[in-house]
């Protein structure tokens, strides 16, 4: 049987990423994907929480349960029927700059789910008489999170270490829900659904000719509006316990690093590849093999603004073994601030370029990745230039960006049912 | 695509879906070992023995499985079911026959003492980060008062208690039942050299001992009953129904899962319908599961405690209604729509299409393309449907709430 490919380089088919701007601003930015036989897409919106006013986080996040609510010639059940009829797999959701609505399906079927949303940005209805039923599926949300105490972690993290707005949780509050109003919804949605900053990704089995014109057509009527950008309030940082009846101790450390488009954006994902990328990593192996201290720890790149770089690492463990935890896993991100070493990063690069080629096997992947990519760079890489990064990354590269940027000034947020002893070197 | 199949002499088979255009080979070992092969003694042990498997063989160090996954760039994990322990490796192609090799290598694990007492304390804290997550252990009670004395009504991680009395030989001994050459399946999916994957297979798995191996499965009649249980920590309350429905080998599974589509799929479904998009819960959905000999309709309801009680009544009407009258046709189309789109969405992946290809083996021995799973589902009738609710009526059933609630009461 032939093994069709050999070499790794030769396993990119990097097709070319083929992009668009319309009059009214919106991007349209595709990648070919002829081996599959679906297609993918990824609409971003520059409507995330940040854009709430301080009275009403989770405004978005309303506008976003509202849209949903009918449009164009459909109610709000003949648009989830029609879409399920189009075999569209799709999902919504709200972050804190965007709100994004995707969705998969068998590409002949695309141009007319993309008709639909194209509906839901343009012409959506806004029911007033559904509008207490859409508040009390945010309020079902906020409620959740109550019990999901990884997640009110996270958020805890988040809200002390990046500069407000840019840390708010999109489900937002409850009063605010509560006292939010159809005219709240309306301006939300006027304000913030706008073509300027909006991205429409797309991946999988396409024709970019006849897509760019389909999309031109049915997005035309968008007009552009204004939009304004949120002030921003330095993070407080520093250590903060969040108080919870719990078996085990929640534990969240962040700590600086470089935005997304930064030059140096993969000397440190390279380091933050050795502290938690895969089994052998240096988290894994210290915490969890070790000492078996947790089940759960990792560290991962936040994203949540553009221009704050961050690192966000978690830990979760019983109560009394919480501050030997934190002491564990402080003391290897100082540690990780002396370098890496050949072996660490031969691994990690094997792990990053067979994710590369991997991703090759997901529209869906694919149309968020370079919605994503274009949201941070205004352009988007092919998979071989991402993976040419990776071949250049190396020990004196990522130790030089290490000694000039060593993981220090942490944030931390604990929540169970002690508080723990902060170590040298919080905010 | 391509099938193939293979019977070592021991009694080890390995089968493949040969795909040359994929990307990756996903590997795994299938094997029949789950908590319904466990007893009071090793509760907990199926899993545990899981987390063994990355722990160092006669031939390999914790660090070093560790360590050469992470060399392969492979994506690499486990779990453990109810009735199956699975290990899967996805990675590049030309590293299958490592992959191959390492996989079968920690089929044979050597359960080192220092290893079992530091893993221990891994599984525990993983049994407590459960415990501190909703349902807070509500499916895994419903499951022991829907079973009763079935094995499928044992959970399975095990308690703190069972895990901490665990011991090597405990574990030794639970091992020698159970990972038998003939009770286990090395299958791939994607782009996959079958003659390079049975060479090795045969090198690293050829002299493993054969020996018997035996599950109970006697039947599960219908239960009913209604129990709640207080949780303070908890802010909303779950509850959890389970009703009896087809077994894995029971052809009415296809029907099973489209009827559960059309009453409690996430969305578009008579469920979401009347709780979801009302915002009277926050979740509320049903699911179909198959087990050898049993099978089970799973109903999930999360909603704020005080309109628990509201809701279940609501949730018991409909139910009856459902087995009354019937589904549209309507109703059917979409299902099998979006059930279709589904699976052959899914199918792009080896790593997910690997997962049907050994569940469907282990299960049954049989192969099915995509393409015959979709005919499946496609040749559901209303009838078939209709039959199904009055065979398994999703009103007959085990209710078990847990959240901050102190009185619930089962509807009239």
């Amino acid at each position: 049987m032939s093994r069709g490919r050999s070499a790794l380089r030769e396993l990119y088919v990097s097709p070319p990423i083929l992009s668009h701007e319309y009059e009214n601003g919106l991007v349209l930015v595709a990648e070919p994907m002829p081996w599959l036989e679906s297609a993918a897409f990824t609409l971003l919106l520059p409507a995330g929480c940040i854009y709430d006013a301080p009275n009403r986080v989770g405004l978005a996040n309303l506008t976003c349960e509202m849209v949903q609510r009918g449009c164009g010639q459909r109610d709000s059940r003949r648009f989830v029927e029609d879409l399920e009829n189009l075999g569209a797999d799709t999902s919504s959701s709200v972050s804190n700059t965007h709100t994004s609505f995707g969705g998969a399906m068998l590409a002949d079927t695309l141009p007319e789910v993309l008709g639909i949303f194209a509906d839901l940005v343009l012409r959506p209805h806004l029911p007033g008489e559904q509008l207490e039923e859409g508040k009390m599926v945010c309020v079902q949300e906020i409620r959740a999170i109550e019990d999901e105490l990884a997640q009110r972690l996270m958020s805890g993290l988040r809200r002390r270490h990046y500069p407000a707005p840019y840390g708010r949780s999109a489900p937002g509050e409850l009063v605010a829900i509560e006292q939010a109003t159809l005219q709240d919804v309306q301006a939300s949605f006027q304000n913030n659904y706008v073509p300027r900053g909006a991205i429409l990704g797309v991946a999988g089995k396409i024709e970019w000719e006849s897509l760019r014109e389909h999309v031109g057509k049915i997005f035309a009527d968008w007009k552009d509006r204004p939009q304004t950008a949120p002030p921003e309030t330095p993070a407080s940082g520093g250590y903060e316990h969040l108080q919870q009846a719990s078996q085990q101790t929640q534990i969240g450390v962040a700590f600086a690093s470089v935005p997304y488009a930064d030059p140096n954006y993969f000397q440190a994902r390279g380091a933050i590849g050795v502290l938690s990328d895969g089994m052998s990593s240096r988290l894994f192996t210290e915490v969890r093999e070790n000492r078996g201290l947790c089940y759960t720890v990792y560290a991962s790149m936040g994203s949540a603004h553009r221009g704050h770089g961050a690192v966000l690492c978690y830990a979760g463990t019983s109560t009394e073994r919480a501050q030997e935890t934190l002491d564990v896993m402080t003391a290897e991100l100082i540690r990780l601030g002396q370098g890496v070493e050949q072996g660490e990063l031969d691994r990690l690069k094997a792990r990053l370029k067979s994710s590369l080629i991997m991703i090759q096997e997901s529209s869906q992947a694919r149309s968020s990745g370079v919605a994503a990519e274009w949201h941070h760079l205004n352009r988007v890489r092919t998979l071989a230039e991402l993976g040419e990064h990776v071949d250049r990354l190396s020990c004196q590269s990522i130790n030089a960006y290490l000694a000039e940027h060593p993981p220090a000034d942490f944030t931390i947020v604990t929540l169970g049912e002690q508080p723990l002893e902060p170590p040298d070197g919080v905010s | 695509m391509e099938f193939r199949e293979h019977i070592l002499e021991n009694g080890l088979e390995v089968i493949a879906e040969c795909n040359p255009a994929a990307y990756s080979t996903a590997i795994a070992f299938f094997v029949k070992a789950g908590s319904r092969d466990e007893n009071d003694a090793n509760s907990g042990v199926s899993h545990f023995l899981e987390h063994m498997a990355f722990k160092g063989t006669p031939h390999r160090t914790a660090a070093e499985v560790n360590r050469e996954l992470d060399e392969m760039g492979s994506h690499c994990n486990a779990f453990t079911s109810e009735e199956q322990t699975v290990y899967y490796a996805t990675v590049l192609p030309d590293l299958q026959t490592r992959a191959v090799a390492l996989l079968c290598d920690i089929m044979r694990p050597s359960l080192r003492e220092d290893d079992f007492e530091t893993e221990k304390k891994v599984i525990i804290e993983e049994i407590y980060k459960y415990d501190d997550q909703p349902p807070f252990g509500a499916h895994e009670k419903c499951m022991a008062s829907h079973f009763g004395e079935h094995p499928l009504a044992r959970n399975i991680l095990g308690s703190v208690e069972s895990v901490t009395a665990l011991t090597p030989s405990a574990m030794r001994a639970y091992f020698e039942q159970r990972y038998s050459p003939g009770g286990m399946v090395l299958a791939a999916a994607g782009n996959v050299d079958f003659e390079a994957l049975v060479q090795e297979a045969e090198k690293q798995c050829g002299q493993w001992r054969a020996f018997p191996t035996s599950r109970q499965t006697p039947p599960t009649p219908a239960h009913q009953s209604f129990d709640f249980l207080a949780h303070d920590k908890a802010a909303q309350q779950y509850t959890v129904q389970l009703s009896n429905g087809p077994a894995a080998e029971d052809e009415a599974r296809y029907a099973s899962r489209i009827m559960a589509t059309i009453f409690g799929d996430d969305c578009g479904s008579r469920l979401y319908w009347e709780f979801v998009e009302s915002g009277l819960a926050e979740y509320a959905s049903c699911g179909a599961y198959e087990y050898q000999g049993a099978g089970l309709l799973m109903t999930f309801l999360c909603c704020a405690p005080q309109d628990t009680q509201e809701n279940i009544r609501r949730l018991h009407e409909m139910q009856v209604a459902f087995s009354q009258t019937g589904v549209s046709q309507d109703e059917l189309r979409r299902a099998i729509a979006k059930t279709s789109a589904h699976v052959v969405l899914q199918s792009e992946r080896p790593g997910n299409r690997l997962f049907s290809l050994g569940s469907n083996w282990i299960q049954r021995r049989k192969y099915r393309t995509v393409k015959e799973t979709v005919q499946a589902y496609q040749a559901v009738t209303k009838n078939d449907i209709e039959a199904m609710a009055r065979r398994f009526p999703l009103a007959v059933n085990t209710t078990l709430s847990v959240g901050p609630l102190t009185e619930l009461a089962a509807p009239a």
